[in-house]
Formats: C-alpha cells, structure tokens, sequence
C-alpha cells in the first residue's frame, strides 16, 4: 500500500508530465485560458490516463512483450516478440477510448461538451496520453495495480499544472505584460517558473 | 486546380516551405507540437535526430493522405491518420535502434511519442486531406523543417551555455568554450540542462519574434 502512494506522489510531483516530461502540452498551453474549461479537460485527461494505462499494460504484458503469448496458445510461442507492435496497438486502444469518452461527455454534460469543443478529440493525440503508456512500458510496472495507481497519478499531476496555469493566466489578464510576451510568450516563461517551483520536489526520495 | 502545369517549384508551392518557417512556425505560433520539442533539446545531437525523423515522417504521412484523402470515410479518418503515422514512426524507431543506438536511448519516449505530436495531425487534417500530393509534401517539409529550426536553436543554446559543447550526429561533441575561459573562472550554467529552461529559451525566440514582426502580437 504505501508502495502505491509512493508511485502516486511521484507521478504527480516528482515526475509531474507537464513540468518534467513537457508532455501534453499543446492543450495545455491552448485551453489554459479559464479555470473552469482547463478543470474539464483536466478530469477527461485523468479519467482517460486511468484507463488507457492498465488496458495498455494488459496489451502489453499478455499479447506484445516476448513470450508473451504463451499462456494462449503454449510453448511454441516462445519467441514471438510483438513489442514492435506496441506504439500501433497502444493509439488504437487510446483511440478507442477517447471515442468514448467523448459519448459520455456528450450525453451527460453538454455544457462541458462544447466548451471543450475540438480538444476533447485531440486528446486522443495529447502526447500526455501516449506518453503515460510508453513510460509504463519504459519502468516495467511489476502489476496492474501500480500501473493504474501510476495513469491516475500522471493525470492529476497534469490537472494541477493546467489549473495553476490557467488561474495565473485568469490574473495575467491585469498586468502590463511586454507587447511581443502577451499570450503565448508569457505563458511560456510562466510554466518555465512553475517548472522550476516544481523542481524543488526532485530531490524528495520516495 | 491547374496545379499540373505550374512548374514543380513555383512561388505558391515555395511559399507552402517558406512560411512555416518564420511567420506561421508551427511552435512559436501556432502552438503545435510543442510536447517533444523541449524534452529532448538539453543536448544538439538529439535534437538534430528527431528533428529528421519528423521531416521524414511527415514527408511520407501526408504525401499517403494526400494519395488516400478520396478514399478514407471522414468518420474514421482519425484512426486513419493515427494507423499511417504510427506505421511510419515504428519505421524510424527501427532505424535509429539499429544504426544510432545511444541517440535512440537519449530519446527515451520521444521517438513514440511523434505519433502525438500535434504537427503532424494538424497538418493532416489542415492540408493534406484537401490537397493533391506535391503541395502536400512541400506543407509537410515546410512545418517539420519550421519545427526543426526551433528544436535545433534551443539545442544549440541550451548545450552550449549547459556544457560548453556542441554535439553532432555521427561527427562526435566538440568543446567549444576553450580551456581558459574555465580557468579564467567561468563556469557552465548547470541550470541550463534542467527542463524548465527550455520553456524559457522559447518563451525568448517568442518575444524576438515577436518584436520584429508586430502582426503576430497577441491582444491578450
């Protein structure tokens, strides 16, 4: 258990995906402008993170990796190595997922629907997503539960970056920022700061 | 489209390469593909990589858009788009683990991670399904070298200021701050190499930017 609440704090402070991987960023520097939309799209990145990285470590561990196959069709299935596979079957299934998503969103909080508008698709190409399984893959999590634990961890390590973004953004609105900084330019140096707040953690160890 | 007798670079179809480059760079200004460029720029080296790698996948996932853009269904076009991309950067992931296998363990993630980056969906969705394939080529070429260019400046900038280096793909790292200055008292700026600065390197080429060309001020 305390192993499991090693890997959470890890994944959202230490290891933060905006700060430390620059994962995810595109929407995040896009949809970053209220609280309220950035909290939404937030949440959906969670939820997907945390469903997305146990069924890719599933994938992963009983049909790509080596040998993984045997425990299906026996012994002779030894050597087959699928992990070539992995980057193609790990979109499809994020694919997939997002697409889901999206109906549920749809159905149940149109509001929210259409103030995410075209970045509820896109997150099924927000790096964060794909990144989440592919560092899975990376520090081969030894079960499903450390591997959820870690998705649900890199998920809420990203919605704390976007709200603290976006609510410092909501105040950068009163400020005399340089002409040629305002907007994009600002934000950028602003996350840098951020970044180097959140490096204050690194040397925690868990 | 009278686009078979215009001559193969004519000033719109260079126009497609040139802009990406300055005026709508795909990261400085429209905010694409932003994820990859900051990771991997602590060194020159792989920056250079993955910058190629992005020209050529780009190159090859919209000239096959553009060649299917009739035949794909608009309703699983995202798929689509994700199954040729993926396709062609597990191509590249071999290739580089084959023939340059420390650049490709720097890269970590980041070589899978192309298939997300927003450049090449964006402009997949934005050129190469409305568009025949030549122009669609020179659009890939001009936003993967637009993108290129930064990733390149901010490797350039962070290693030489970070280690005083400059590393190039199959040539070796050089020293480039000389001994002296070392022993004259100066000293690498470690913070450099950290993530954080990369943000700030852009957010300066942003407000260079920016300030030569007034246009691309933001109102906010």
């Amino acid at each position: 258990m305390e192993h499991l609440i090693n890997i959470f704090v890890k994944a959202i402070f230490i290891e933060n995906m905006v700060f430390a991987y620059f994962l995810g960023m595109c929407s995040y520097l896009a949809v970053s402008k209220t609280v309220k939309t950035s909290f939404g799209l937030g949440m959906a990145v969670v939820f997907v993170l945390g469903i997305t990285v146990p069924a890719n470590y599933l994938l992963e561990n009983f049909v790509l990796q080596e040998g993984a196959l045997t425990w299906l069709f026996g012994a002779e299935f030894a050597e087959v190595d699928l992990s070539f596979l992995s980057f193609i079957m790990f979109i499809a299934v994020i694919a997939s997922m997002v697409q889901l998503v999206e109906m549920i969103v749809e159905k149940f909080s149109p509001t929210l629907y259409s103030s995410l508008g075209i970045f509820l698709p896109l997150i099924a190409v927000n790096c964060a997503i794909l990144g989440g399984s592919l560092f899975m893959q990376e520090r081969a999590y030894a079960n499903i539960g450390e591997a959820t634990v870690f998705g649900l961890g890199s998920g809420v390590g990203w919605l704390l970056a976007i709200v603290g973004i976006a609510a410092i953004r909501e105040k950068i609105r009163y400020s005399n920022v340089p002409a040629p900084l305002r907007g994009l330019g600002i934000t950028f140096i602003v996350t840098g700061l951020m970044g180097i707040a959140f490096m204050s953690f690194m040397g925690i160890q868990l | 489209m009278s686009n078979d007798k215009e001559p193969l670079f004519s000033a719109k179809n260079l126009k497609l390469i040139t802009t990406p480059l300055g005026k709508h760079n795909p990261i400085t200004i429209q905010v694409l593909g932003v994820c990859s460029a900051l990771a991997v720029t602590a060194k020159l080296e792989p920056a250079i990589v993955l910058a190629i790698s992005v020209v050529f996948v780009m190159l090859f996932a919209n000239l096959t858009i553009s060649l299917l853009r009739d035949t794909i269904p608009s309703r699983i076009r995202i798929i689509v788009q994700l199954v040729v991309i993926a396709s062609l950067v597990i191509l590249v992931d071999e290739i580089l683990e084959a023939f340059a296998y420390d650049v490709s363990r720097q890269l970590s993630v980041f070589v899978g991670l192309i298939i997300t980056n927003c450049i090449i969906m964006g402009r997949l969705e934005a050129f190469a399904l409305a568009n025949k394939p030549w122009p669609s080529i020179l659009d890939g070429v001009g936003n993967a070298a637009g993108y290129g260019v930064i990733l390149i400046i901010v490797g350039f900038v962070r290693e030489l200021f970070g280690s005083g280096t400059l590393s190039l793909p199959g040539v070796g790292t050089f020293q480039v701050v000389p001994e002296q200055f070392y022993s004259m008292g100066y000293e690498n700026n470690g913070f450099m190499i950290l993530p954080p600065m990369a943000l700030i390197v852009v957010g300066i080429i942003i407000w260079i930017q920016r300030s030569k060309d007034k246009s691309l001020i933001e109102s906010n």
